[in-house]
């Protein structure tokens, strides 16, 4: 990319609340147009970070920059975005209409503008004719999707998600993911979400931004997060994983639980201890001589697309996902392809510690 | 069945002895007799004459203004110290919580000479003002501890909705977090209002002469003897204390039926 159009950046964000460090030196730039995800556990700041670009915290040091200006002072009320926030907090002594006339009504618009746009987000979010209903005759997905459309009616910059979908249950949360990157191309303005869910950033985001105790740990494409995943936090975090501790005898080559495995990773020394993440899809079963080690399944549950087994191998329980089935008992070799094998360095500052890294 | 009895007996034992002295004094004021003692046949006598008197009418308009300013100035004055302490972290709170409870829990006379001496203390003279004032100050807890259980109920994130919409701070109090309390303010400010419409203690302390309410009035008249007309104004005052509170009771029950309707 030539030129990146950076929309808003973040520098050297710190909030702590009651002496407690919330974020610590963030810094950040969202893209225009861009889908970015903030990402991680509860309590690990993705909120406060969307609180900071909303103005609805200020930060103790650090500064917002939004197209060009800075903004770190400005309240919500006078910043060009719009949020929807996790409980949808709709106007309940409001119909539908009103609700999303309100940001349009304090702009002072024309009636016949504010008719025409709560038209034209009715439809955007498909509740044609839901105009004169009251915000508590709707359901969850209907009212997030209202919360959506009095947003967008504002025609920000950058809409800010917090959690939209967490109050909903999972089939009306994947058809809202839909709904929503549907919204984000139709309307061609920059999304921030934030969610603790790794399978909504996955599917939704074109960056994620893992975060966790304030730190941010890896930001990059949904693929790039999940396929090389930058520490053991990150691979923990997103999707299933085997989380090794191993040394890496030299390019290409590494020894895990006493074996040697080809990779292709480069660059990390010789004879240098690392943490290797596989993702259990990525781990095959095989005739016992056929494998790299050796070991015994001892666990197998059917999970519907596929079946779920450990085995154990060389003092280490393997997590393995697989279309095809191996009984408990049963004596298997394991093989893992080169390219599969993500290594990482192994965590060296206390934050990147500090998660519960699992052995 | 016999434990049934008892129980039944017993309600309308206590129900007489709250409301016989009551009803005895509604039969009075209809009483053509001066005498208590004689009942000399219906009339609306001492209704008329109560219409009539002055003094009455002057002490009534005057109880009417004050319970209506002192409700207002404590109603609004009251809600935003509410809005305020809702913010207020744990301990502040807590400290906030039990300087408002004071003045409920603490008896009224203690309140009036103390008001009345505050008065002196600082040569503020004793009038309407005085008495507006110190009604003021003794029923806005009452208005605080009503508001704030509503403010709890809300969601701060409404508010936040309604900056994030282009509301200023205040638009977005009085456009969203309002009507969201309406129901609090409105019952505090009935509990304020009928506060003080039979408040006699502190505002005998803290009026001069000129000022007179009704219950002062009906203080100074039964001191030289009570004449019938104050039985039909007590039975005014009595109805309309008993349907301010069947209002506000209808309203409260309504509200808590509509809460329930939507937690379904």
């Amino acid at each position: 990319m030539a030129q990146e159009n950076k929309l808003i950046t973040l520098e050297n964000i710190t909030k702590k609340y009651d002496g407690q460090v919330v974020l610590d030196d963030l810094n950040l730039y969202i893209r225009e147009n861009e889908f970015l995800t903030l990402l991680g556990p509860s309590g690990c700041g993705k909120t406060t970070t969307l609180r900071i670009i909303g103005g609805f915290e200020t930060p103790d040091v650090g500064r917002v920059i939004f197209d060009g200006q800075d903004i770190t002072n400005l309240p919500p009320n006078k910043r060009q975005l719009n949020t929807v926030f996790q409980k949808y907090a709709l106007f309940t002594h409001m119909t539908i209409a009103e609700n999303i006339a309100f940001g349009l009504k304090i702009k002072k618009k024309s009636k016949q503008y504010i008719q025409d746009k709560i038209d034209y987000a009715l439809k955007l979010v498909n509740l044609d004719g839901y105009g004169k209903r009251m915000p508590d005759s709707l359901s969850g997905g209907q009212q997030q999707r209202i919360a959506i459309a009095r947003a967008i009616v504002n025609e920000p910059k950058v809409l800010l998600l917090d959690e939209p979908l967490g109050a909903l249950d999972l089939k009306l949360r994947q058809d809202m993911q839909y709904e929503l990157i549907r919204l984000k191309n139709e309307l061609g303005i920059t999304f921030v979400y934030v969610t603790h869910d790794q399978e909504e950033a996955l599917t939704m985001s074109d960056t994620i931004m893992v975060m966790n105790q304030g730190y941010i740990q890896q930001i990059g494409t949904p693929e790039m997060i999940y396929n090389e995943p930058k520490n053991a936090f990150v691979a923990d975090f997103i999707g299933e994983s085997n989380i090794i501790g191993a040394t890496m005898i030299q390019d290409r080559l590494v020894e895990i639980l006493g074996a040697k495995f080809a990779c292709v990773d480069e660059g990390f020394g010789n004879n240098q201890p690392v943490d290797v993440v596989i993702r259990p899809e990525d781990v095959d079963l095989v005739e016992p001589e056929q494998g790299t080690i050796q070991g015994v399944v001892t666990s197998l549950i059917f999970k519907g697309v596929h079946y779920e087994m450990e085995v154990e191998a060389n003092g280490f329980t393997w997590l393995v996902h697989s279309t095809d089935l191996s009984p408990v008992g049963k004596q298997v070799g394991i093989k893992v392809d080169p390219f599969d094998i993500q290594i990482m360095n192994k965590p060296e500052s206390e934050d990147e510690e500090a998660v519960g890294i699992n052995e | 069945m016999v434990k049934r009895l008892i129980q039944k007996g017993y309600i309308g034992l206590v129900i007489v002895f709250l409301y016989a002295p009551i009803l005895v004094l509604m039969v009075l004021s209809f009483n053509g007799s001066k005498y208590r003692s004689k009942w000399g046949g219906f009339t609306f006598k001492w209704y008329r004459e109560l219409l009539e008197n002055e003094k009455i009418l002057n002490a009534l308009w005057t109880t009417l203004l004050l319970a209506l300013f002192s409700a207002l100035l404590a109603t609004v004055l009251g809600t935003l110290a509410a809005v305020a302490m809702n913010r207020m972290k744990k301990l502040p709170k807590a400290i906030m919580m039990s300087i408002t409870n004071i003045p409920i829990l603490n008896s009224e006379i203690v309140i009036g000479i103390s008001m009345m001496l505050l008065y002196f203390a600082i040569s503020f003279s004793l009038g309407f003002t005085s008495v507006l004032l110190a009604l003021t100050a003794a029923h806005m807890p009452y208005v605080i501890l009503n508001v704030l259980p509503k403010l709890r109920q809300t969601s701060r994130s409404t508010y936040e909705a309604a900056l994030d919409l282009g509301a200023s701070p205040i638009s977005a109090f009085f456009k969203i977090v309002l009507p969201d309390i309406f129901p609090g303010v409105l019952s505090g400010f009935m509990l304020a209002f009928t506060l003080a419409l039979d408040d006699f203690v502190i505002t005998h302390f803290t009026k001069d002469a000129k000022v007179s309410t009704l219950s002062t009035v009906i203080y100074a008249e039964t001191r030289r003897g009570i004449e019938p007309e104050i039985y039909a104004l007590s039975t005014i005052m009595f109805t309309a204390v008993l349907v301010l509170l069947i209002v506000v009771n209808r309203m409260k029950a309504g509200a808590a039926k509509k809460l329930a309707e939507q937690q379904k």
